[in-house]
């Protein structure tokens, strides 16, 4: 059994890929957390946490749920916007929730603008630009998440979430699979369930993204 | 053929980049007369470019992709060059190959989608500098057009190797001294479009870039051409600023020089007898489609 967690970084510049580090992924009906699998139940609690505990609480849809390319993408879509809304209605004052994107995974040259989209190929300035301190992705192909994932955890101090369709993902500090509408409104219903009762870390001085 | 397969969802679409939610709206994917004179009122299908400024390669790019005919439905693929710069721009799908071997995964990709997509036209356009096509590639542009594969090579012919400081191509022509090659070219420019038109390419054109209506024209007889009969071949006069010591407004005044009749871009152009047949017969649909429309007009009116 492997020692090695999946922590906040930043680990250093090029942090191993979790799986080399021993981290499998969680069976149908399980989750993980920092890389030790656990029931799903605990996982959507876990990652309400993380969300109300968060100053910038922050939901990345990717290509998969944002482009409606069959019905059950829009579902996903229209949960996501329902989680956001939940969020928003959750947290205390002086947490600011935020939705971005990553439309497409083009390593956009010369520059692309942090505050609107976020991109897999260095997803760090868009975490570091708005102080994002914790994240889900959605939507995401898995290779892309993997990249973005790794980056994130190597450079900047954000807690990462995927929520994943397929098996789920190592290098997130907390990874759900085979994600679907359902799984998505447990999670706003975790999140709403734990309004009021986690204080969030307004004042700590390590608060938000290294940069 | 539609924007019906491009849509955001709509619980999501505030978030999108606003050029995301202009390619859904004004793009004109999906439009049968597309060309050209889209540029300006409709959104292109190229984003902000690397490239340098004033280069007529991005000139080349803008006419190209507002003239494919049918951009939902086309594979371009790329190799190392300046071009490779451009394509994470496009909002066309495209392959980024090894430098060289695009003509090989060309013929790979058409033969695999129409394997894949029987009942569906996808095009494949190829988009090489010279270096790509006539140096290091010039074994898989030729096996391709040996093979009678179906798609379109566009050779991007600045006549050297712009993107690494200037070396000699086998397209640059005699005599010309660039940064890396001091001594001078001592051969003439290979002729590709000769060497094109014998190893079977069913149309063939060399001009510059200097007319969008004359790219349009070509690229859409190119397309049409390599979709039904068989392989075509497009050489476009793209200068490197840079290497050939203009400024940035230059570009479109050499390339006016160059194409001369007497000058090396003079316009050349060879269509095989199917492919003549073909065009007389995409024309004769136009001619009539055209008519069809005016006659509706008038009784509309």
């Amino acid at each position: 059994m492997t020692q090695y967690r999946v922590l906040p970084g930043p680990e250093h510049f090029l942090p191993p890929s979790a799986a080399s580090m021993g981290i499998y992924l969680p069976n149908p009906g399980e989750a993980h957390i920092n890389g030790v699998i656990v029931p799903e139940e605990k996982a959507y609690e876990e990652a309400a946490k993380q969300f109300l505990m968060a100053k910038v609480p922050t939901l990345f849809p990717g290509p998969l749920v944002l482009w409606a390319w069959n019905e059950k993408a829009a579902k996903k879509a229209t949960a996501i916007r329902h989680l956001y809304n939940t969020l928003k209605e959750c947290v205390q004052p002086g947490q600011t929730p935020m939705l971005i994107p990553m439309p497409d995974y083009r390593p956009k040259y010369p520059k692309i603008n942090p505050e609107v989209e976020i991109n897999p190929n260095h997803p760090n300035l868009t975490i570091w630009h708005n102080k994002i301190d914790c994240c889900m992705f959605i939507g995401v192909h898995c290779h892309q998440a993997n990249l973005s994932l790794k980056i994130i955890r190597g450079g900047t101090s954000c807690y990462t979430i995927a929520m994943c369709a397929q098996a789920g993902h190592e290098d997130a500090m907390l990874s759900f699979r085979d994600a679907s509408v359902e799984k998505i409104m447990n999670l706003a219903d975790a999140v709403k369930r734990l309004k009021g009762t986690v204080n969030p870390r307004l004042t700590s001085a390590k608060s938000g993204a290294s940069n | 053929m539609s924007k019906e397969r491009i849509k955001i969802s709509e619980d999501l679409y505030d978030i999108m980049p606003s050029d995301y939610q202009d390619l859904v709206k004004s793009a004109t994917y999906g439009k049968e007369d597309r060309g050209w004179k889209d540029i300006g009122n409709s959104k292109e299908l190229i984003e902000q470019h690397s490239l340098c400024a004033g280069c007529p390669e991005s000139m080349a790019f803008r006419y190209i992709l507002a003239s494919l005919p049918n951009p939902e439905d086309t594979v371009m693929v790329g190799s190392t060059g300046c071009t490779s710069l451009v394509f994470p721009m496009v909002a066309v799908h495209n392959i980024h190959s090894l430098f060289g071997n695009q003509n090989a995964i060309a013929s790979g990709l058409k033969r695999a989608l129409s394997v894949r997509f029987p009942g569906r036209t996808k095009d494949v356009v190829v988009l090489a500098g010279d270096g790509a096509t006539v140096d290091i590639g010039l074994d898989m542009t030729l096996q391709a057009w040996f093979r009678q594969e179906k798609f379109t090579p566009i050779c991007f012919d600045n006549e050297l190797y712009a993107n690494t400081g200037g070396q000699e191509s086998g397209l640059m022509q005699k005599g010309f001294v660039a940064k890396m090659a001091p001594v001078g070219k001592l051969f003439d420019k290979v002729r590709l479009p000769e060497i094109a038109r014998e190893s079977g390419c069913h149309y063939v054109v060399q001009c510059t870039v200097s007319k969008p209506s004359l790219i349009e024209k070509v690229v859409r007889n190119a397309v049409m051409i390599a979709r039904e009969i068989g392989p075509t071949y497009l050489q476009l006069y793209t200068p490197c600023i840079l290497e050939i010591g203009k400024n940035s407004m230059e570009g479109l005044q050499e390339m006016r020089d160059s194409e001369k009749p007497t000058e090396r871009f003079a316009y050349k152009e060879y269509i095989s007898e199917p492919a003549k047949q073909l065009l007389a017969e995409v024309s004769a649909k136009d001619k009539e489609k055209k008519a069809a429309a005016k006659q509706l007009a008038s009784q509309g009116a």
